[in-house]
């Protein structure tokens, strides 16, 4: 492959990664501040497979000998990112979770009492 | 000048021939300095209002100040943020058969004092929802520069989206009437509801109204708004605005009357 059709190729990767995330928000299956960090994933994407020399200029910076290198860093990097972030929202969501339940159980332990006394 | 959306969107019987029934929702959270005396406030402004704060999680006392002031009080059991907040008290207008709710801010900005300017609109059968927008003359709030231009294109965006010039999209300063609290309670914007829930009621055919109103210095408490939050916040709701633009909404709600 030339590297002219690995930018064409990798472009039309990141459009399809940005449509997917605009249906998926369209049809209200993802919340806008949960897509912020997926947008933001396919936008580099998008940049780095259009721009190619601005990888060399990142791994000439951070002193990756070989380029290609330096996206599997970047990719990872994001990748954690993503799974950091989530693990925040899981954990907010089991808390919720937890203080939904312990409502919801006093709430019928009251009835219980009102309909027992009544 | 105001253009309608379409004929017939809001209600054209002369309401203030029958007595309506009113509530005042007021969303806090950690307003324990200034919520008692939004209870009084509309109070003193038209005692026939019901009140219900919506205490949206709050780690203070403002949930048990309410209840002193005698309010009604629904507790949330955590923080759902200003959108599930609004909603929870449209729900509550919904099941209590309101037929008008104003949104009134525990955070004492708003001036209860306004509300019949903003109930107007709708007792007179010209608008489903009413906006109080402080930026229609009145008042002398001057918000910093970067927040102004914020500000400034929100109502630009929204203007053209909704094809109605709209001054103010964020203000919380609203009144709805039967077929808006029907639609929001069943469908609200959750992260920052105010901008989505003008294009919403474009899209549902309601009728949208702006009136002016003055709005007070901050009684108690902090602003929540920062730097970055507001970039964050501009970025998202732009990017809710334009996806919303492709959505569909196939059916207007009936009017429940």
């Amino acid at each position: 492959m030339t590297p002219f059709r690995v930018s064409i190729v990798a472009a039309i990767a990141a459009l399809l990664l940005l449509f997917a995330i605009f249906e998926l928000i369209r049809s209200r299956r993802l919340q806008e501040r949960y897509a912020m960090l997926w947008l933001l994933t396919g936008i580099v994407i998008l940049i780095l497979g259009l721009w190619r020399s601005l990888l060399s200029t990142i791994a000439d910076a951070v002193g990756i000998a070989y380029p290609p290198s330096a996206l599997f860093v970047l990719a990872a990097v994001f990748i954690l990112l993503l799974l950091l972030h989530y693990s925040t929202v899981i954990s907010t969501l089991a808390d919720q979770n937890r203080i939904l339940a312990q409502r919801l159980a006093l709430l019928e332990s009251r009835l219980e009492e009102e309909r027992s006394a009544g | 000048m105001v253009q309608s959306f379409t004929t017939g969107g809001a209600e054209g019987r002369d309401a203030r021939a029958t007595a309506l029934r009113c509530i005042a929702i007021v969303p806090a959270y950690n307003e324990e300095a200034s919520v008692a005396r939004v209870i009084e406030d509309i109070g003193a402004a038209d005692s026939s209002f019901d009140i219900v704060v919506v205490d949206d999680g709050s780690t203070d006392r403002t949930g048990a100040v309410a209840e002193t002031a005698g309010a009604n009080v629904v507790h949330l059991p955590y923080n759902l943020g200003i959108g599930g907040a609004v909603q929870t008290g449209l729900q509550y207008a919904r099941d209590h058969d309101f037929d008008v709710a104003v949104q009134v801010d525990g955070d004492a900005q708003h001036d209860p004092l306004e509300i019949p300017k903003i109930l107007a609109p709708i007792l007179e059968g010209k608008a489903d929802v009413v906006v109080g927008s402080r930026f229609l003359g009145e008042g002398e709030y001057e918000p910093p520069v970067t927040r102004l231009l914020g500000i400034r294109l929100l109502a630009r965006i929204v203007s053209v989206l909704v094809r109605q010039r709209v001054t103010d999209t964020t203000s919380g300063f609203r009144a709805s009437n039967r077929r808006a609290i029907s639609l929001f309670a069943s469908d609200y914007p959750h992260d920052y509801p105010e901008v989505e829930a003008m294009v919403l009621l474009f899209r549902h055919r309601l009728k949208l109204v702006e009136v002016p109103v003055h709005m007070r210095l901050r009684g108690a408490g902090e602003s929540s708004i920062t730097f970055w939050g507001s970039a964050y916040y501009m970025l998202k709701v732009l990017l809710a605005l334009f996806v919303g633009l492709f959505r569909r909404y196939p059916t207007p709600l009936e009017d429940h009357q």
